[in-house]
């Protein structure tokens, strides 16, 4: 993975305006490159907004700022983007699912043999080679997930975004996949929203909590230790308590 | 299954027969099961040969309209000036009475079977292109806002993701034209024809031989719901995703 290039992300006074009211006003802050930054937030705080900004898919609201990398290009086209529910076609196998991006920009139906042997070979790393023929119905959650990111990592994009992607697992399942994906994305710049402290604090580098209206970063974090962190280590545990202390405090949104 | 639509056509029959025993109607007003049955069973033959043009117009309009309506659907859904200029005409294809459109059509087309092609078309083109409509407007927006993310052409957005997404509603659109079908035709075989089941429907009126009647409505009831099945079941097998959520 060292052939791609990982930017930081600068994200330079965006405002977001939606229905009147702001999201965000001239927020500003710095994703880094190659890391795991994980958003934390009470809900409705703009978490998604903020991630699908970003992404430059977001369709609603009134915006001003810019978000660019570090050497002042546009993020298009170096982003890939997972979301909180797997966004299976349900008429397209698991194969044709990981390939989905490669339709859409080219229109093939049918792959070259490199471009389906790149997607085979990410369906193996996310354990699904035995299912590559099924259609997404007769999965699990679990396994529509991985399909999923094996469908995110065919993109082969330097900047990850994930929208609460293991939000709907269980909890096995999930700690399961959050090692996956630290494995998968090493050395990607990932920007991760999530809902669950403690997936931020087994999984990323840079520990973000977004809160108020209209919401700033009110707290960063750079945990200590290799990722995934195990659930016995002792720095975990303190974090966890200062992260919720914090979560705690910037409580409901609306209440701003 | 079987058994229940066995035991409806059997209290339908029961039901018919005990108006008569009740109110004693004349056979000119309202024949027994028993008439209407042995017409069947002496001019089979007869009622099968009228049907095969009846039928053949209906399946070839379905054919069409289907074509038609999903293509319409497509130049609405993809074009934005498509749909300020031509929506308002489908609504008042839609608001014309076909009914009163048929006489017309018979005279332009001639008594032949493409006035009854005609009819059937404009009765089901519109259900077929505004539920192919609806669905291509309401793609899941999960699915957009992903191939967004991925750079996607907007043309391979509609044909690889709208129109798939779409396709359960066509489906039911095109469910509503099967048995709107066999409709069409008959509605042009009545206006003017020389053979067909609505041919035979108005000879029989003429000369009061109700029995007749009875045994056509029974032959065109009987292919569209055959007609339905067919759709139904090809349909069921080309989208297996789309199963009811309801069992």
């Amino acid at each position: 993975m060292n052939r791609l290039h990982s930017p930081n992300i600068e994200i330079n006074s965006i405002s977001l305006n939606y229905e009147g009211r702001f999201l965000f006003d001239k927020l500003s802050f710095r994703l880094a490159g190659g890391r795991f930054t994980c958003l934390l937030g009470p809900s409705g705080v703009g978490k998604s907004s903020l991630l699908q900004l970003v992404a430059g898919i977001l369709s609603l609201g009134a915006r001003q700022g810019n978000i660019q990398s570090e050497e002042g290009l546009s993020l298009a086209g170096r982003v890939a983007y997972m979301g909180q529910t797997d966004l299976l076609l349900p008429w397209l196998s698991v194969l044709d699912n990981v390939l989905l991006g490669e339709r859409l920009r080219w229109g093939r139906r049918h792959a070259r043999i490199e471009t389906k042997e790149k997607a085979l070979h990410y369906l193996e790393r996310v354990g699904l080679i035995q299912h590559i023929k099924k259609k997404p119905a007769v999965l699990s959650q679990g396994m529509r997930q991985r399909v999923a990111l094996a469908r995110t990592l065919f993109e082969d994009k330097a900047i990850v975004l994930m929208d609460e992607p293991f939000s709907a697992l269980d909890l096995v399942r999930k700690l399961e996949l959050q090692a996956l994906a630290v494995e998968v994305l090493k050395q990607r710049t990932v920007f991760w929203v999530t809902h669950d402290p403690l997936e931020a604090l087994r999984i990323a580098d840079v520990i973000m909590v977004l809160a108020g209206r209209p919401a700033k970063i009110i707290y960063q974090a750079e945990p200590e230790g290799l990722v995934p962190r195990e659930l016995r280590d002792q720095a975990y545990w303190a974090l966890e308590a200062e992260l919720l202390e914090v979560l705690y405090r910037a409580g409901d949104p609306l209440a701003c | 299954m079987l058994k229940r639509g066995f035991i409806s056509i059997l209290s339908l029959i029961l039901l018919w027969q005990s108006l008569l025993w009740i109110f004693h109607w004349p056979a000119y007003i309202l024949p027994s099961p028993w008439q209407v049955a042995m017409v069947w069973y002496q001019y089979w033959p007869i009622l099968l040969k009228q049907s095969i043009p009846t039928l053949t117009e209906t399946v070839l309009a379905f054919a069409l309209a289907a074509v038609l309506g999903s293509a319409s659907a497509l130049v609405l859904a993809y074009f934005h000036w498509a749909r300020a200029w031509f929506f308002p005409w489908l609504m008042l294809s839609q608001a014309l009475p076909t009914f009163a459109l048929a006489p017309l059509l018979v005279l332009w087309l001639g008594y032949g079977e493409s006035s009854k092609i005609a009819i059937a078309i404009i009765m089901m083109f519109f259900p077929i292109t505004s539920s192919f409509y609806d669905g291509l407007k309401q793609t899941p927006p999960g699915f957009l806002a992903l191939a967004k993310s991925m750079n996607a052409k907007q043309r391979y957005i509609l044909w690889f993701i709208r129109v798939p997404a779409a396709l359960p509603s066509l489906a039911s659109g095109l469910r509503v034209a099967a048995v709107l079908a066999p409709m069409g035709a008959v509605v042009g075989e009545w206006v003017g024809s020389s053979r067909g089941l609505g041919y035979l429907m108005l000879n029989a009126n003429a000369r009061m031989q109700i029995d007749w009647m009875f045994a056509a409505l029974m032959a065109i009831t009987v292919w569209t719901l055959l007609l339905y099945a067919a759709v139904d079941l090809s349909l069921k097998k080309l989208l297996p995703w789309a199963e009811d959520s309801v069992k």
